[in-house]
Formats: structure tokens, sequence, C-alpha cells
């Protein structure tokens, strides 16, 4: 049958972001064998069309406009629902990233549609297109259909893996002119405050303190740490709560979850709260004074021991590890 | 100021989820006001408090949710409205909660809507902004300050770490994020006064409604748990020879670094 599926690509700095080579991962499936489209929303980001393609997009099509510089959901929503009704899609696919959640919802009520949101899995069966989903945090996990209209999905950050990418490919670049009008919210200013670099939802490792780490500065190994295995540093709501650090940094039920390759969780007990938000990690590392601490019962690999001097020493054996391969 | 919460029950976070016959379990669980729902009722009373008005938290569910919506008015919220689709529905989707708020606001008028920017049973995070479309008002999400002056509006918004300082007019919809207030608990006077506050009950026949109206547009065809972890190795020996071995064992068994 093959289905046409639009894919929303994301851009930071000036970058797509990974998850939008991921979002056209799950779109070819959702496709079966149907059309992939990309679509790049922004004031001047036609350069970046290519690299959708050369990821699995079929073709890719460019809305410019100085009104999308910054993002708002009203001009979003204004510019992606044009290409939806040039488009005619059968399905959608948004990264489940800030920007994915705030615009998907506006979206799909426009459209009057249902929505699948923070995907890890796609498949399908027989007629139907199955979205594997967690819920409670990750605490149990759901199948998911749409039963009317349009396929719409969100997917979930570092959980399907992107297609090879194909330097060969080529496709289409089309423009569409969208006239934006009535911005209601204005971003005055954007503040950055998170850690350069590494996104604590898309990092592959992520280094997370707890009370133990007893400070502010307390998290200063940790970011060495993280830093040499091109990680993000995370918290438990016990740190977050002491002050210690940012509740953007939080991991758990209330809080980000995360599914990286290598989780490491530094003086962190592991109430069931926090252990939401982490334990589909590939690996867990867990490093705790207290041999009895719970946050060992979900762990692959633990060393009983106070953090501030197994952490160091960590971070030596790991740039050994570096400077060696 | 006309000030509206939208709230959700839902299970506590200390509870394990189990599944019987297909479906998550609620026998014996301890349920509460959704995390994030808690800092949207606490702002919605510190924002009536300084500009007047009134906040009447709303809730989607069933009879049970009057535990919630009462610790709500104990916490300082005027008025509680349960929309009761119990009898009604048996599946709900985002969609189906977001038309049913909506259809109950649209003759409101509120100048204000606070919701929590997530629910942390089902975590769709698509209710808030839904309402504020079906309602033709402006949203803005995960808000963690929020300050009014008359008829304007700023707000940080929290993306992903970073700050946006945004500025937006009444009426206004905005979803709560962590690090946003910290509510307080209701006092004993609060549960008492609490007890007399109006709550009222609505049906969907009292909203006009037809249950084909707000069918779901979403099916969840099975519910499972995840493979249970099991414990792993713990390391012995001097601290550095673990460390080593911890470092050999992630690179050449896990292969993760």
């Amino acid at each position: 049958m093959g289905r046409k599926v639009l894919v929303l690509a994301e851009v930071k700095d000036g970058n797509l972001r990974n998850v939008s080579y991921e979002a056209i991962a799950a779109a070819k499936t959702v496709s079966e064998g149907g059309e992939v489209v990309g679509v790049l929303l922004g004031e001047s980001v036609r350069n970046l069309a290519e690299g959708l393609i050369h990821y699995g997009a079929d073709r890719v099509v460019v809305v410019e406009n100085d009104k999308l510089s910054n993002y708002s959901s009203d001009g979003f929503s204004q510019a992606f629902i044009a290409v939806v009704n040039e488009e005619d899609p059968e399905a959608i696919i948004f990264g489940h990233t800030s920007l994915g959640k705030d615009l998907s919802p506006k979206v799909a009520s426009k459209q009057d549609a249902g929505l699948i949101s923070d995907v890890i899995d796609v498949e399908v069966a027989g007629d139907n297109v199955v979205f594997t989903r967690p819920i409670y945090s990750g605490k149990a996990f759901e199948k998911k259909i749409v039963t009317d209209g349009i396929i719409f999905a969100t997917v979930r950050p570092n959980n399907i893996a992107p297609l090879d990418k194909d330097e060969s490919r080529s496709g289409d670049v089309s423009t569409l002119e969208v006239e934006i009008k009535d911005l209601r919210t204005i971003i005055k200013e954007v503040v950055r405050k998170a850690s350069e670099g590494v996104d604590l939802s898309e990092a592959k490792v992520v280094v997370a303190g707890g009370r133990g780490v007893k400070s502010a500065d307390g998290f200063k190994p940790l970011q060495e740490l993280a830093d040499v295995l091109g990680g993000a540093v995370g918290a438990s709501r016990g740190a977050c709560d002491a002050g210690f650090c940012d509740y953007s940094l939080q991991i758990g039920q209330t809080g980000k979850v995360v599914t990286p390759d290598l989780y490491i969780a530094c003086g962190i007990s592991g109430a069931i709260q926090h252990l939401a938000g982490m334990s589909n990690s590939k690996v867990i590392v867990a490093i705790n004074k207290d041999p009895e601490a719970n946050i060992f019962k979900v762990a692959d690999y633990g060393i009983v021991g106070d953090l501030f001097e197994v952490v160091p020493l960590l971070t030596e054996e790991f740039k050994k590890l570096k400077v060696n391969a | 100021m006309n000030i509206f919460v939208l709230l959700k029950r839902t299970f506590d976070t200390e509870e394990k989820i189990t599944i019987a016959n297909g479906s998550i379990n609620e026998d014996g669980a301890e349920f509460i006001i959704n995390p994030y729902d808690e800092y949207a009722v606490e702002e919605a009373i510190q924002v009536r408090d300084e500009h007047g008005g009134e906040v009447t938290v709303v809730t989607v569910g069933g009879e049970d949710a009057e535990k919630q919506l009462r610790t709500a008015l104990a916490m300082g919220a005027d008025k509680a409205v349960l929309i009761n689709v119990e009898d009604d529905l048996e599946v709900c989707d985002q969609y189906t909660t977001a038309k049913i708020i909506a259809e109950y606001l649209k003759d409101k008028e509120p100048d204000l809507v606070i919701a929590g920017n997530v629910a942390i049973d089902n975590g769709t995070g698509q209710v808030g902004p839904r309402v504020a479309d079906l309602l033709g008002i402006p949203y803005i999400t995960t808000i963690t300050d929020l300050k009014i002056d008359g008829n304007h509006v700023s707000v940080v918004r929290d993306v992903e770490g970073d700050e946006e300082k945004i500025e937006a007019t009444l009426p206004l919809l905005v979803t709560a994020q962590q690090g946003l207030n910290e509510p307080r608990y209701p006092s004993l006077p609060g549960i008492m006064k609490a007890k007399k506050k109006p709550l009222e009950e609505l049906e969907l026949d009292d909203l006009d409604i037809d249950e084909e109206d707000v069918e779901a547009k979403t099916k969840t065809i099975e519910v499972y748990l995840p493979p249970k972890r099991e414990a792993g190795k713990i390391l012995e020996g001097e601290l550095k020879d673990q460390v080593q071995e911890l470092v050999s064992l992630l690179h050449k068994e896990a292969k993760v670094v």
C-alpha cells in the first residue's frame, strides 16, 4: 500500500538533531514503502535538506520565514499545517523533544487527530501501525494504535536506530511560501544554562549524582567523568531538592526519563521514583557507600565505596583507555 | 482574575506497578494529585492572592477523584469541578479529555488556565496545549516563572535546561514545570474549610456532549511490564583494581565505551 509520512526535522545551533534521523527511520517503517518527506522550518535552513535525504528522506519541503527564526507554537504550527495541507500525508512523525512536545498537540488538535506521544518502538502488524511507549515513566509499557484519522506520533530520542548515512542518495528539495501571522507569544531572550554540547535526553552516557554528592561543588568530579566519556550530567530528586543542582537535571518519574547506553549512578540510593527514570538504560553502574542501597539491585556493575574516591579514579582510567584506543 | 487549573489524579510516585487482567492494577494503590498539577494549583493560588479573583480546579475522571479535588481546595482553591465520565466512556485518550475540558471552559471566559506540563502516568503532555488550541488561546509549556502585570504576562520557559524569556497577554494557558514554586501542604483549617467549598459534579449530558463527539482516536492494545533487571556484579578487591576491572568490563564485556 505505502503511506506518505511527514517528518518534522529539528534544528539546533544550525545543525540537525539526531532525533530527526531517528524520526526518519521510524517514518520509513510507518511508510511501508511509501514516501518519507522531511519538513524543515526556520529562517535559513535549506542547506540542511541534503542531510535528511542522506539519512533516508525521499524528499524535503522547506519553509523559510524570518518569523520562524525562534520556535513558537503559533509560527511553527502555521508553517507545518501549511505543509500538511499541501502534502496531505497519511502519517506524521516528530521527535519527542521540548519542541516536539510543545508543537505536536497543537498540530494534532488542528487536524482533529489522535497523537501517540513518546514512542520508543514502531512496527507494522497487519493493517496496524503499532507504537510502543513507556507509561508510569517506564514502570510499564503499552502498545498503541491510531483508530481514526491521521497516524501521528512523537519518538523519544535515543531509542530508534537511525538508518545508515548514504551520501549517494539524492532527492527533491522544494520550498513552500507561507505567510506567518499573529504570533501571540514572543521570545525576548534565550539564556543558555544547559551544559555545553550534550543534551541529557540524547546523551549516550549519563553520569548522575544523588544526595551523596553533598554539594554543588560535589558535582565537579561527575562533570569531569561525563566530559571524558562525551556524556551529560544528571541528578536524583534528592540532589535537586537539596539545592545541589538545577531541576532541569533531575532524572526520575518527576523529571526526565533517560535511556542512555551507560548510566553511572553516583551516591544515589535508588528510590522507586528515580529508578523509573533510568532503569531502562542499557548498562547501569552504581557507586555507593552503602552496600544495601537499592540502586545495586538494578545495577549491572557496582562498586561499594566513596564516590569522591571512585569517580576521579574512574575518570583517570577512562582517559587511559581513550589514549590507548 | 478568572483562573482555572486542570488537574489529574495519578498513582503515587512511590507505587510499584502491577498488571491484572491486561491492565494496570489499581487495587490498594495510593493516589495523589499529579505532582506537576500540584505546582499548577500552587501557582494559581499565588496569582489569585496577588491579583484577586477565583481559582477553579477542574478534573475529568471518576468519583474517586473527589479526594484530590478536596486536597486542592484545602490548599486554597475556591471551587472544584468533577466531570465524571465513569458511566459514559470506556476509553478515553488525550483527544477525549481535551475536548471535554474545552467544552466545559468555552463559556467560562478564563483569563488564565494552568495545567501540569505532563502527567506522570500516561506521560503525554498533550491535554494543556490541546485545550488552549480548542479555546483559541495561546499557550506556553514547561514554565518555571510567571509574572502578571495587568494584561501582560512574562514567563520563563524551561527548554531542555535552557531558559526562554517569553512575553504574552491574557487570556493564556501555561503548563507548570518543576521549579515553578514550592507547593504548600494543606493546613488543618484549610482542610476543614475545604469540606464546605463548592464541588460541582457534571456528566457529559450536562455539557451537551455526545459520546461520539469525544470518541478516542487511539487505542491501547497491550500493557506489559519491563523485564525485571537482575542485580549484577558487585566488584571486590582494592579500589584501584575494582576501577580498572570496571572500565575493562564496560569496554570489553558490555561494549558501551
